[in-house]
């Protein structure tokens, strides 16, 4: 077992306890960066000018009517800008604009003494817009030739001699649809100066550090003027990694500008037409199998809809591609991707960051093909899982590591869901309704951990002992109910061997920890868990030796357990509070930095390959739902899921993300669709479902009537912290099986054998047009398939395009 | 004039200087009570449910939770409210608060990640707590216990997917959203709440008089909000004022306020009067006060009206329905309301009241077009009747996205009665497929006079599938929309006629 895996005696992880904010939760006391601004004397209200065209060039922007509202200070305007006028990194996102890229784009922020009056003011800006043509759909965007940032190709093997070597080939082409975040707390900010007209900046952010970084070239001043803390989001999901550093800057302008405290807060139907979201993709593909169903090649060419600008994109885009694969060993394959400019939002991180996109593809494939090649979906996932100790690799040459555990999973959720006696169940029952079907389907993950980009992989803390004892850990994660901050207290106070009481948390703050990384990619408890392990090592190695003095022991048989100091086979005993009072008597530090970095990352861009991921995290899935067959209305009756988080640092926590993020992948799979204006008419590039009363989440009536998540048992991960493994995004992915089911249950109403398409999301009204389909037959039913010839004298099918969501 | 005043958890605070349209959320997140959320400013996801002290149905009081962001402060002159910080007990200033069972249940069931929509579950979850008929099934307890800790989760004994064995109805929860814990530890922890201790303040508070109507007359620069105390009062004030905005529950208005902006000089509300507030059963119609709200109306038929009693669960969430009533729903016109589609069925007719008297107006003439009807400026909807007998015959549906809480894409409303096999009457009403609801008066001729067999079904629903000019939008394309109004006759007559229903 590696040093940075093994669990000390009577560990604090492992133990199941709620979030560490439950108490404030509950009693509304837990504090948001907005509920900051009661507390703030003299506070501006900053409200964004957007201009209700899809593009136009800003020939004027005239502001002595909105200065004339009651109560209005200022309009912020491009001229404002004393440094770079950008809220990205990529150079391409002028924080404000000279072309309106996307409807609702904002051109200037007003601040008013109040809310009112900035709005008011908001209203009164007149702009002069020269419209310009706009593309609003992938389609558009396609047609036009209109991409941006890199084209990545990832070839594997040799993909014509796959196709040769094929009995059945498949085409297809899939179009499926992003997804809004929906955090419940939308974008919020609060900027001060201080006496020397430093900025200190509030912020809701996943990435405080690169708030800061914006924040500064936009002021044009140097990191260290500008200090950005995030107590608590509430959520972010990856919608707060990278699109709350403009929101922040103007705040932090509007608080330079006029040496007052700014507050900003999207309202919902701003943020909803203002922010980015999940990428909706567009995917063209051909597969071939043998005459067992083994994939034996792959080709396929994914499109990003990336929006106005390149935000996340490229490196979203790049994990699409490394998770095309999921668990399937696919020998030959060439994948290639682009990302197309549209009018719209820019894309950006959304839990899974392509992951979802890419394994979307490969598992919409195998549900499609898997009734022409006459084998039970299942049958046919379970035949192409990657298989242990046969050196295989991904497409993009990572070994898979730990791939027994892929079967592990699939087999152990379908022994504790009883699959195979529910299935013959929901035989019988679908025999004996005619106007209502069930269906089981079984679907897994496979998804690796660790930023791509080897740089992002490293994390920091600052772990200070008080003289009586008491612990403050501060580290450069961030918390937006994900229970980082849970695990960071139960990871601190196993390292030191002292009660969880002890240990207390400061907010997220860049003048504690510099130069952080997201809190993404699932990584925060991977890297700030080792930042805070390396801190509390240190001093734990400090204070051994001062209780080795007191204890008249080697420092290396000293052990503090539960806060006492005991040298082994000695009964004399050393409290912590003494050890700790006695230490800053000796003089030794009481405060370390910690730091952590992943070993063994590599990943060329160029190449597209390389080992980029530290371990894969897999789970499995087994959903059953039931259909109606009047309406395509549908319930999820039962899910069961294994799933592997390693060794658990915080169960209770672990368990909460696997429920959480398989109802939001359902959510993003079946109900939550966005739709907008594709029309030729004076809206143009609205956002239609811009509210929640039309942007449906999943509420009671999704959630999974039964609902059983188990964590695999004896997971130990040798590469991370406490043996454990990062949970936050895999488990959204686990919802495929909730499509698949669908589609199953959809092709229960025609003949044996249906092969079903289903758009995405599959809403009622998706289902039901895939129940129509099915009833007259189906894709082959309806003559849509396509024979070809084929030299070894076998027949290929083909599958025509699916319309789309 | 009495100075407007609102109980806040126990403290009584005046309403000024708010503006006649600031919102109960917005009020008390600038008192500092920060626990009160916006999530969506439309009544939609819960964040901002409050405790507001209403008459009750069982009891004198009822703790009701409504949506802050949604009803203007003003509304609740002399009113009470508790928020989640209300629940909860500070003994002395510094120390851990004492959890309301709620609340700690919430908290030790992982019932919160990021803790945004949690207050304003904890406020959902306590009013069911305190519904004096929630009834614990013989078991309770047990199912519950069982259903905790290690994630896993069924419903445990004695309850259903949608009710506890503690007698917990999740529909309670039906307009709070989460987006971080897909809902599991959320129900563990409604189906695990115990009942009320004898000594409980808020337990208590229900077997005094709810706090009594006030009149108000709330003004700021030239904006106003008025209640008068009489129903004479207000249509008088009405004839002076046609402008004025009529609100009951706020529902509607309140969207239009947070989210189109829109502010009006004069808002009058109207859902406190007496008149409006009565329910009666003649000996030939049902008589449906208009500002009687949802909940109160379900609660108090008791499933008499079978037809209505499909409708409420539909409609909206509870937290919407603690608010909105029949005389909003109608009053508002929309062509998506689904009050419409099931009054049509039932024949009812609306009473109209000005200063000059009443009259009484089929709803099948009522609306004259997109959210137009024969409603005159100065004229409220007093009730709504419902004739006796009822069509024996019912069905409602509803298509919708999702189950709970969403706006129809189409609903229908059949009434049938069927005497010996055959459709001795039939009246459908339809909503989403027209500028107003309306009548399937083809279909209702295709079903009148014939045996009710699958081809009579069949031929009449080919007839449905052409009523109304339904649209394309973004909640379904025009073909679902014809399609199902087809489906829901197939789907009617499948469960009237098979033994397996479905």
């Amino acid at each position: 077992m590696s040093h940075l895996s093994e669990r000390p005696e009577k560990p604090v992880v492992g133990v199941s306890m709620p979030h560490e904010s439950a108490v404030q939760h509950v009693t509304g006391t837990a504090l948001y960066t907005d509920d900051l601004v009661q507390r703030t004397k003299d506070v501006l209200h900053a409200y964004p000018v957007q201009v209700m065209k899809a593009r136009g060039r800003v020939a004027a922007i005239r502001t002595g009517a909105a200065l004339a509202v009651p109560g209005v200070v200022r309009v912020l305007t491009g001229a404002d800008v004393p440094g770079v006028n950008d809220a990205g990194m990529k150079h391409d996102e002028p924080l404000f604009p000279d072309e309106v890229m996307f409807h609702g784009h904002a051109v200037a922020w007003v601040l008013g003494e109040t809310l009112e009056a900035a709005r008011i003011g908001a209203a009164a800006v007149e702009v002069d817009l020269e419209e310009l043509p706009s593309l609003i759909t992938l389609q558009d965007a396609i047609a036009a030739d209109s991409y941006h940032g890199a084209r990545p190709v990832m070839t594997h093997g040799d993909v014509d001699a796959g196709f040769a070597d094929s009995v059945h080939v498949f085409t297809g082409e899939f179009q499926f649809s992003g997804q809004e975040h929906f955090y419940l707390e939308t974008h919020a900010a609060l900027a001060q100066v201080d006496e020397n007209g430093q900025v200190f900046i509030q912020s809701s952010t996943q990435h405080p550090s690169e708030t800061q970084e914006i924040v500064s070239h936009v002021l044009g001043v140097p990191a260290h003027e500008v200090t950005v803390q995030c107590l608590r989001m509430g959520g972010g999901f990856g919608g707060k990694e990278m699109q709350p550093h403009g929101f922040a800057a103007v705040a932090a302008l509007g608080a330079k500008l006029t040496g007052r405290p700014v507050r900003f807060r999207l309202n919902r139907t701003q943020d909803l037409t203002m922010s980015g979201k999940r990428h909706g993709f567009h995917a063209t593909w051909r597969i071939g199998f043998d005459a067992e169903g083994r994939i034996q090649a792959l080709d396929a060419t994914l499109t990003a809809d990336g929006g106005w600008s390149l935000d996340l994109s490229e490196p979203v885009l790049a994990r699409a591609l490394c998770h095309i694969d999921n668990t399937y060993w696919i020998p030959n394959a060439r994948v290639a991707g682009r990302i197309a400019k549209t009018n719209t939002v820019s894309n950006t991180a959304f839990r899974g960051f392509g992951g979802p996109q890419g394994m979307l593809v490969i598992e919409d494939i195998l549900g499609r093909c898997a009734p022409q090649l006459g084998l039970d979906a299942k049958e046919l996932r379970e035949r192409n899982f990657y298989r242990p100790g046969q050196g295989q690799t991904t497409p993009y040459g990572q070994p898979v590591t730990q791939a027994e555990r892929i079967a592990a999973v699939w087999q152990q959720v379908q022994d504790n869901g009883h699959v195979a006696d529910r299935e013959r169940e929901i035989a019988a029952f679908n025999a004996a309704h005619p106007h209502t079907k069930r269906a089981l389907a079984v679907t897994g993950v496979k998804f690796g951990i660790s930023f791509n980009l080897t740089a992002f992989n490293q994390g920091g803390a600052l772990v200070l002992i008080y003289k009586d004892g008491s612990v403050l850990i501060n580290h450069g994660g961030t918390e937006m109910g994900q229970g980082l901050h849970t695990k960071m207290l139960q990871v601190a106070a196993t390292t030191l061997g002292i009660p969880l009481h002890k240990v207390r948390l400061a907010p997220t703050r860049t003048d504690k920890v510099p130069n952080t990384s997201a809190t993404a990619a699932s990584s925060g408890a991977d890297l700030n868990g080792g930042a805070v392990k390396n801190a509390c090592e240190q001093l734990r190695e400090r204070l051994l030796q001062v209780a080795a003095s007191q204890l008249g022991a080697n420092a290396s048989d000293v052990r503090i357990v539960e806060g006492v100091a005991r040298a082994l086979g000695s009964d004399r005993e050393l409290a912590w509070d003494d050890l700790v009072r006695t230490a800053y008597f000796q003089r030794v530090q009481l405060s370390a930095a910690g730091y952590y970095r992943t070993e063994g990352l590599h990943w060329d861009a160029q190449t597209f390959r390389g080992s980029p991921f530290k371990y894969f995290a897999v789970g499995a899935a087994a959903t059953e739902v039931e259909v109606d067959g009047f309406t395509g209305a549908y319930r999820i009756r039962r899910v069961d899921i294994v799933h592997d988080v390693g060794d658990s640092l915080s169960p209770m926590i672990d368990i909460g993300q696997v429920e959480g993020g398989f109802v939001q992948g359902a959510g993003w799979l079946t109900l939550e669709d966005l739709r907008w204006d594709t029309g030729d008419g004076p809206n143009r590039g609205r956002l239609l479902t811009q509210a929640a009363s039309t942007y449906k989440l999943p509420s009671f009536s999704e959630m999974p009537e039964e609902f059983h998540v188990t964590l695999l048992e004896n997971a130990t991960e040798e590469g991370a912290v406490f043996g454990s493994k990062a949970v936050g995004e895999p488990p959204l992915m686990l919802a495929f099986s909730v499509r698949e089911a669908l589609r199953q249950a959809a092709a229960a109403f025609g003949p044996r054998g249906t092969a079903v398409e289903l758009a995405s999301p599959a809403t009622p009204e998706a289902v039901y047009w895939a129940i129509e389909s099915a009833r007259q037959g189906g894709t082959a039913g309806k003559g849509r398939a396509r024979g070809e010839a084929v030299a070894d004298g076998g027949v290929r099918t083909g599958v025509e395009a699916l319309s789309g969501a | 004039m009495v100075t407007a005043r609102i109980t806040v958890n126990g403290k009584e605070a005046p309403i000024a200087p708010a503006a006649p349209h600031t919102t109960v959320l917005d009020f008390l997140r600038e008192r500092g009570l920060t626990g009160t959320k916006e999530g969506c400013a439309e009544g939609e996801c819960g964040a901002c449910s409050v405790l507001v002290a209403r008459p009750g149905v069982n009891k004198p009081t009822d703790w009701v939770p409504v949506n802050a962001c949604l009803v203007p402060v003003a509304a609740l002159d002399g009113q009470e409210v508790v928020t989640s910080e209300g629940l909860a007990t500070v003994e002395a200033p510094g120390t851990p608060p004492v959890l309301h069972p709620v609340q700690e249940e919430m908290a030790v069931r992982g019932g919160s990640q990021c803790g945004y929509c949690t207050p304003g579950f904890v406020c959902s979850m306590a009013a069911e707590y305190y519904r004096p008929d929630r009834c614990a099934h013989a078991d309770a307890g047990a199912g519950a216990e069982a259903t905790g800790g290690a994630g896993a989760s069924g419903t445990g004994d004695g309850g259903d997917a949608e009710h506890g064995p503690n007698g917990f109805d999740l529909h309670a929860l039906s307009g709070n959203l989460c987006r971080c814990t897909g809902y599991r530890p959320i129900r563990d922890a409604a189906f695990a709440v115990g009942t009320p201790t004898d000594d409980d303040p808020l337990a208590r508070r229900r077997e005094q008089d709810p706090p009594a109507p006030v009149a108000t007359e709330y003004r700021q620069d030239d904006r106003a909000f008025l209640r008068r105390s009489t129903l004479a009062e207000t249509l008088r004030l009405l004839r002076e004022r046609p402008d004025a905005v009529v609100v009951a529950g706020s529902t509607d208005w309140g969207v239009e306020v947070n989210i189109r902006s829109r502010r009006a000089d004069c808002v009058v509300a109207v859902d406190r009067l007496p008149e409006l507030r009565e329910l009666r059963v003649e000996s030939d119609h049902v008589e449906i006060g208009a500002a009687l709200t949802l909940t109160e109306i379900e609660r108090r038929l008791d499933g008499s009206v079978p037809l209505l009693a499909q409708l409420f669960p539909q409609f909206a969430s509870r937290l919407i329905r603690n608010g909105a009533t029949l005389g909003g729903n109608l009053g508002t016109g929309s062509p998506i309301g689904d009050s419409p589609p099931v009054l049509l069925a039932l024949e009812a007719s609306l009473v109209l009241a000005d200063a000059d008297g009443e009259r009484e107006v089929p709803l099948a003439e009522y609306f004259t077009g997109y959210r137009q009807s024969v409603r005159r400026p100065g004229e409220l909807i007093r009730a709504v009747r419902v004739p006796l007998p009822l069509t024996p015959v019912t069905a409602f549906h509803k298509i919708a996205k999702r189950r709970f809480d969403d706006i129809s894409s189409v609903a229908v409303a059949f009434a049938l009665d069927v005497e010996d096999g055959t459709v001795r009457k039939a009246r459908i009403g339809l909503g989403g497929v027209a500028a107003t609801p309306v009548r399937a008066l083809a279909t209702e001729a295709a079903l009148e006079g014939r045996p009710w067999t699958s081809g009579t079904a069949e031929a009449a629903a080919e007839v449905l599938r052409g009523e109304g000019t339904p649209m394309s939008d973004h909640r379904a394309s025009a073909g679902y929309r014809a399609a199902m109004l087809g489906q829901s006759l197939l789907k009617l007559y499948a469960q009237t006629t098979e033994a397996v229903p479905s």
